[in-house]
């Protein structure tokens, strides 16, 4: 094996991740006075965050009367009662103030005619405990996450926090159950380092390019939790993947759920708007998961359109061009440049496409990883937290609602900041690094870097990806599902005979390509496995072969763990915080989804 | 006259060919930059003979087929595939402009050139290093500043003073305008350049910021704002359709203002 020697760092707080969750810790922790690094293997305004679309949600009220319970139960009934109810509180009461604070750093919003932050209609935002749409999404036009982003840059830059651009990183340094920082790749130079940290911020994001078609970026490989899984933690509610609705047939690329939001419609191929017939109350304002699947019906029943009857048409023809161009500017652009469409005439055509994990590594409403032991399934994992897609709070359940996500990114960014404040003590000793901590990382990126077998990283990819595309889609049965189980063991087993042939350490992308790939499989492997075991249907799991929820056994997390060298899935559960934070709002009971 | 030449080992060379698979429909030819650091050598150009039907239609799926099917070794950064994360920022055709969203059959004739964006230091292929357009970003202190106390709620904000923000903060920090403009190429070091510069107007011109003073003080300089020369290469380019060139001018408008 070829020598390779670390570069040390030491600081008080190591975020990876430059999104808008990373960020925000990034900055929050530099801004208490810890001394923060935030490390990224894109630079920060490249991150999957600038892609969000249609607004951050909060009760702000701006544009009728709101209460953040409203909220908090919207969110709730949108988790089909699998999110955590302290958690939920927790987001919906600091969304407001979290809001305010991007306002002051510069974000430009959109505004009402008094100059005020406009808010839009999302799907499962309703007003007065499910009554009828409210208007709670607050937005930039359609570029909310892209302006977000970019302050938080900016802010980052105010607050001095120093950032590591273009550094992979590789595993999680763990020692007795403590995480002591995480190493990583430095792309423009070959080297290697090793950040030690009090405390460790995964803001890695979502793993959506396990499937083949999904609006995430390429980038997007969960790359936080597959270090995590290889550190011997578990990871939660794997099986529950969101599909949006909007995608653009074929290529992919997301079409926000504010064109719905401004009125836009879904048609089949007999031009009726057919989700008045599955959400009576909200119609195309349905959350994602029932918009997905009524459109997968739609089609199945042979009222799909185009030549091959395989997608939907949405319609924004209808609506001012003067609101499309002032309010819709970016998916205008989007649906020309991918579609070929001009939506102030034609329809855009759309399928549901792979775009959000609502599971991911199991964190408290601090932002502290958790783990059960034992009996207790909130074992706090010293030295480690997550945040934003990469996490699982849980805010979001078995199904997220729109604009929930940018809101988890800087409520929860800033709560891992406020926590790691409060537990940690500015440039405290740290114990010594022990070679044995970080030998088995080496050992990997040697033998990734210098794998000489017959398939190809692409291969492989693509052959995971058609997996979880066919066995893992939008409605499942015991059959796809035993399917996808056997197919991804055979993907597994092949990872011994990967070939990478870039041999180089400076800006090798083959070998990033399959690093990426390694942490993609394995949640793909727990994400087929806890849909497998999962027999009961809760928001985005569709089970046909159990098409009803079963609160009585079903209502808890999965917990799932991985052995790395043989693929073997362990499963317990944690059960769901049927409580919450304050006793300022009761808990929401479960009862009957329905729109 | 003086004679200009560029040194022995920037002189880039023909490279490797690769064919066309057997069976290929519609074959175009790709001559891509290739640089590998870690390898001695000059640059090269390689040409990559590829079956577009076996690709999607941007320039960026030709750039993916390549990787995957033909050369895994060819470096190039890429993330949101659909124009909003400036990742994939590169020369394309002799033009700067985003792969993600070019399709390739807008490049006449049977060969497209792609190379890294010019005038920057190569880092590899098509990776160019942007350290000091990042400096010069920064150096704007690109954040909101204000002097009078936050108020409860968000700083009010009228429709059209929000519009005037309109046609910039779209900016994706891609460096396709900056690394267009000649005068960036000749004076990189002291001149601002586009993105940088429309990004300075974009905070001058919202109507929350305070420190429009001190910020015009920051651009009063020979190089960092009048080596713009109005060449409009950067509007030309700009993939996101914003134009770089009018902001400039608007930044000295307003410099000229507060002096009469």
């Amino acid at each position: 094996m070829a020598t390779y020697q670390f570069i040390d760092h030491k600081f008080d707080v190591v975020v990876v991740g430059a999104g808008g969750s990373g960020l925000r810790a990034a900055l929050g922790c530099a801004q208490a006075g810890l001394k923060t690094a935030c490390i990224s293997k894109v630079f920060p305004t490249r991150s999957h965050t600038v892609a969000a679309q249609g607004g951050i949600s909060a009760s702000l009220g701006n544009m009728s009367q709101d209460d953040w319970r409203w909220h908090m139960y919207d969110t709730v009934k949108g988790s089909d009662w699998l999110g955590d109810q302290d958690a939920i509180e927790y987001l919906c009461r600091n969304a407001p103030a979290a809001v305010y604070e991007l306002e002051h750093w510069g974000v430009p919003f959109s505004r009402t005619p008094e100059g005020k932050i406009y808010q839009r209609a999302f799907g499962g935002m309703t007003k007065n405990y499910g009554e009828a749409p409210i208007q709670r999404t607050c937005a930039a036009a359609d570029r909310t996450g892209h302006a977000m982003l970019h302050t938080m840059y900016g802010q980052a830059l105010a607050q001095d926090t120093e950032f590591f651009i273009e550094y992979f990183a590789l595993d999680l340094i763990m020692d007795e159950g403590v995480c002591r920082g995480v190493t990583a790749w430095k792309l423009d130079d070959g080297t290697l380092h090793r950040f030690q940290a009090q405390m460790v911020i995964l803001a890695t994001g979502g793993y959506g390019r396990a499937y083949f078609s999904a609006t995430s970026a390429h980038t997007c490989t969960g790359d936080g939790g597959g270090m995590t899984l290889r550190a011997g933690l578990p990871l939660q509610d794997m099986e529950f993947v969101q599909f949006h609705p909007t995608g653009i047939y074929g290529a992919g690329c997301l079409i926000t759920e504010g064109a719905r939001g401004e009125g836009g419609y879904l048609t089949n191929s007999e031009g009726e708007r057919f989700m008045e017939r599955y959400a009576p109350t909200v119609k195309d304002l349905a959350p994602r998961d029932m918009v997905s699947r009524a459109m997968t019906i739609e089609i199945r029943e042979g009222r799909g359109v185009g030549p091959k009857k395989d997608h939907i048409f949405l319609h924004l023809d209808h609506l001012d061009p003067k609101i499309l161009a002032q309010r819709l500017p970016g998916i205008s652009e989007s649906a020309k440049i991918f579609a070929g469409v001009d939506v102030t005439k034609q329809p855009i055509p759309v399928l549901p496409t792979v775009h959000y994990n609502m599971g991911g590594i199991p964190t408290n409403f601090y932002s502290e990883v958790v783990t059960r032991l034992g009996d207790d399934p909130d074992k706090v994992v010293p030295g480690l937290m997550a945040v934003g897609e990469a996490a699982c709070v849980s805010v979001h359940g078995a199904n997220r609602l729109g604009s929930n996500s940018l809101i988890d990114l800087v409520v929860f960014g800033r709560s891992a900041a406020l926590r790691a404040a409060s537990v940690l003590k500015a440039g405290a000793t740290q114990p010594e690094l022990k070679p044995a901590m970080t030998d088995g990382h080496i050992a990997r990126f040697d033998k990734l870097r210098n794998a000489n077998g017959a398939t190809s990283t692409a291969s492989l990819r693509l052959e995971m990806q058609q997996v979880m595309q066919e066995d893992a889609a939008v409605f499942r049965t015991s059959e796809s599902l035993a399917s996808g189980v056997k197919r991804l063991d055979a993907v597994m087993a092949k990872r011994g005979d990967l070939k990478v042939s870039d041999r180089g350490l400076i800006w090798n992308t083959d070998l990033m390509e399959t690093l990426e790939f390694e942490n993609l499989v394995v949640q793909a492997q727990v994400t087929v496995v806890g849909a497998a075991n999962r027999t009961e249907s809760r928001g985005a799991h569709a089970h046909e072969d159990f098409p009803d929820r079963n609160d009585k056994e079903w209502m808890k997390h999965t917990l799932t763990w991985l052995d790395d060298a043989t693929g073997a899935v362990k499963i317990d559960y944690r059960p769901v915080h049927d409580f919450t934070m304050t006793n300022e709002v009761a808990p929401f009971p479960p009862k009957a989804r329905v729109y | 006259m003086v004679e200009l030449a560029l040194p022995k080992n920037s002189r880039v060379q023909k490279g490797r060919h690769h064919p066309a698979p057997a069976g290929a429909k519609k074959v175009k030819t790709f001559k891509v930059y290739r640089y590998d650091p870690e390898q001695p050598g000059n640059p090269r150009w390689d040409t990559y003979d590829v079956d577009i039907e076996a690709c999607g239609p941007m320039v960026l799926d030709v750039l993916i087929h390549i990787k995957n099917e033909i050369d895994p070794t060819l470096a190039f950064r890429r993330s949101c595939r659909e124009g909003v994360c400036g990742s994939c920022a590169m020369n394309i055709g002799g033009r700067n402009t985003l792969a993600c969203t070019h399709g390739h059959a807008e490049i006449p004739g049977k060969e497209c050139q792609i190379a890294p964006l010019p005038s920057m230091p190569v880092v590899k292929d098509l990776v160019p290093d942007l350290t000091m357009f990042y400096a010069q970003y920064a150096s704007i202190e690109p954040w909101l500043h204000t002097k009078t106390p936050e108020p409860q709620q968000e700083w009010r904000q009228s429709p059209e003073d929000r519009e005037k923000l309109d046609g910039l903060y779209e900016c994706i920090l891609c460096a396709c305008c900056t690394t267009s403009c000649p005068s960036y190429w000749w004076n990189g070091e002291k001149y601002l350049g586009p993105a940088t510069l429309l990004h300075a107007y974009r905070w001058l011109i919202d109507s929350r910021d305070e420190a429009t003073g001190e910020r015009l003080d920051a651009l009063e300089d020979p190089f960092k704002l009048y080596r713009c020369h109005t060449i409009m290469n950067c509007a030309q380019v700009c993939p996101k359709g914003l134009n770089p060139a009018k902001a400039i001018a608007e930044v000295k408008k307003m410099l000229v203002d507060r002096v009469i």
